[in-house]
């Protein structure tokens, strides 16, 4: 059974069909590249299974419930993250409180009000920091950060809930060549206790980091299997030739 | 191999020390480093302390009702300077108190400190529980719009009922209250009063202070910025908001009540839109989202507006408009951002463990 699977996603906003029976499966520490030209609904794919848009039709199912109604906090706390395409990060708050924020998500409302979690998070929003390259700037404003180093904060805090499935939408969105070889290296050691979603452009990228891909084309999936079935793939070679 | 290597760890390098430089630069910008906050609040708590012994009388009686006004101010700016909440309506439960305290005293005869000032707060919290459950405790967000215009409906239909309803004394409200009692003691007017007041005023700032620089001040500090991205994390956003504003209503309940007995009286505006309004502007104009912004904000408005209405009889509300204004065009994040940079108004939360600096390498 695997771990995501989202069947027969419909959406439709006013006259404009964005998705029409999409389909998504990601099985346990899996990494699953969803591609396609632009407008194809990769993102509201991604929204829908985030609880971020409610398909008009279809069902979404995480850990084996139904989770179609869910409301995103909910999802959250059944062990689904997302980071958003556009950086979402707190800009007037340090890196540390960043992070601390989602690390301390799911503490009691006690122990938020007497800080009794603080101490305890400290280690663990040092190891992240650390982690993502970003332990040296710790306490300056978030607002501070290059872009590239925004999207690596906002990684971190996706991944502070110790989620089951990282969403991630444009990762590698406006990063240097360097940035992005980068990104694959922080990304590469989840694999161990997580899966991972990814819409991206960069198809080097993708083909570099994910086991399987979906390929989205007009709101229908085109086709999904391994990265070199895909490659060989003789409708998807098209799609991406039509747009070349 | 190695070569690339070293040229990698030579930009990282490169980089560390460009944004080592950036950062220290920051910091020299908006004042971080220097704690200013601190000694604003000591300058003010010590001039409050010293205040009656300079002022005359008359001058005493109207600091207590500032001193009032800025324990209402601190309500609202809990509610929309920390948890990013419109609410336009919260006279509703600073006068609901006012009227509720006013009724014990005339119907029932109870004075006593110690009933009147519970009972008011909690007339406060219930209906802020009751009205922040139905405008907030939604399955998903509400608009800022919904919330604001609620808020404010439920202050103008207050108003209304009060005016209408003879037993709360319609348009002239309930004159006359008793005065507060401590034992035999009557507390009237005057410096004991004074005191008493801003002793309640400091007592209250510190519960919020320690509040909304914990943990949980953090959280709202996420919800004030961003709710969506807090609640991807898997926050109650709603559950947070409907907590702040149920403390921001017992807090105006808790003011509302010593107004009434501080004025003597109580009547319909005090739970209306014009109050609702002015406790806007004194937090707006002192600066929202920090406690000592809502206390300067409520003590100049009101400490100019006097000193206005003595000197220019007639145009005095214009200048106030226009002085407001000019804050709002050019200081939107209030007075208070004169003397305190952004890294300090927003803060940092919890307590801050030891090896803190040290640990970045």
């Amino acid at each position: 059974m695997p771990l995501l699977e989202a069947s027969g996603i419909s959406k439709v906003f006013g006259k404009l069909t964005a998705l029409d029976g999409a389909a998504l499966s990601v099985g346990e520490n899996e990494f699953h590249g969803l591609i396609g030209p632009n407008g194809s609904g990769k993102s509201t794919l991604m929204k829908c299974v985030a609880g971020a848009e409610v398909p008009t039709q279809g069902k979404v199912s995480f850990v084996n419930t139904d989770i179609t109604a869910l409301t995103p906090t909910e999802r959250a706390r059944a062990g689904m993250s997302l980071k958003f395409q556009i950086t979402s990060v707190l800009p007037s708050l340090t890196l540390y409180d960043n992070i601390l924020l989602a690390l301390q998500a799911q503490s009691s409302l006690f122990d938020l009000v007497f800080s009794r979690t603080r101490r305890l998070l400290h280690d663990q929003v040092m190891t992240m920091l650390t982690q993502f390259r970003l332990a040296n700037r710790a306490f300056d404003a978030a607002a501070a950060l290059s872009h590239g180093q925004q999207q690596w904060l906002e990684i971190a805090m996706a991944l502070a809930g110790k989620p089951k499935l990282l969403l991630l939408d444009e990762p590698t969105g406006g990063m240097s060549l360097e940035e992005r070889r980068v990104t694959g290296e922080l990304l590469e050691p989840i694999k161990q206790h997580c899966s991972l979603v990814i819409v991206e452009h960069d198809l080097d990228f993708i083909r570099d980091i994910c086991d399987r891909l979906t390929v989205l084309d007009q709101g229908r999936v085109l086709a999904s299997g391994t990265v070199s079935e895909i490659q060989a793939n003789k409708a998807v070679q098209e799609i991406y030739l039509r747009r070349a | 191999m190695s070569g690339v290597r070293e040229a990698i760890a030579g930009d990282e390098a490169d980089d560390a020390m460009a944004e080592r430089v950036a950062a220290g630069r920051a910091r020299k910008q908006t004042g971080a480093g220097r704690k200013v906050l601190p000694i604003v609040e000591g300058v003010v708590l010590v001039a409050a302390l010293l205040a009656p012994l300079v002022l005359q009388d008359y001058l005493t009686v109207f600091a207590t009702r500032v001193i009032i006004l800025a324990l209402f101010a601190l309500s609202f700016d809990l509610v929309w300077g920390y948890a990013g909440i419109m609410s336009f309506g919260q006279a509703l439960f600073f006068g609901s108190a006012g009227y509720g305290v006013a009724l014990l005293a005339r119907d029932l005869d109870i004075t006593n400190m110690f009933l009147v000032l519970p009972a008011g707060t909690l007339i406060g919290l219930t209906f802020a529980l009751l009205l922040g459950g139905f405008l907030l405790l939604g399955r998903h967000p509400s608009s800022v719009i919904f919330v604001s215009l609620g808020t404010l409906t439920g202050s103008y239909a207050a108003d209304r009922l009060a005016r209408g309803w003879y037993y709360l004394g319609g348009q002239n409200g309930i004159p006359s209250i008793a005065p507060m009692s401590l034992g035999s003691y009557e507390l009237s007017e005057g410096p004991a009063f004074y005191y008493l007041v801003l002793g309640i005023l400091v007592v209250v700032y510190l519960l919020c202070r320690f509040l909304v620089r914990s943990q949980f001040g953090l959280a709202l500090a996420g919800l004030r910025e961003n709710e969506q991205r807090i609640a991807f994390f898997g926050y109650k956003a709603q559950h947070l908001k409907a907590i702040v504003f149920t403390i921001g209503g017992a807090i105006a309940g808790l003011a509302g009540s010593l107004y009434a007995f501080h004025e003597g009286f109580v009547w319909p505006n005090m739970v209306g839109v014009v109050v609702s309004t002015q406790v806007v502007l004194y937090v707006l104009f002192g600066g929202s989202g920090t406690l000592i912004g809502a206390v300067i904000g409520a003590v100049i408005v009101e400490g100019v507006s006097f000193w206005l209405s003595d000197n220019y009889r007639d145009i005095w509300p214009i200048i106030l408009g226009l002085l407001l204004l000019l804050v709002i065009l050019f200081r939107p994040l209030g007075l208070i951002s004169f003397v305190l940079g952004e890294r300090e108004r927003v803060g940092s939360f919890g307590a801050k463990p030891k090896e803190k600096r040290n640990a970045a390498p």
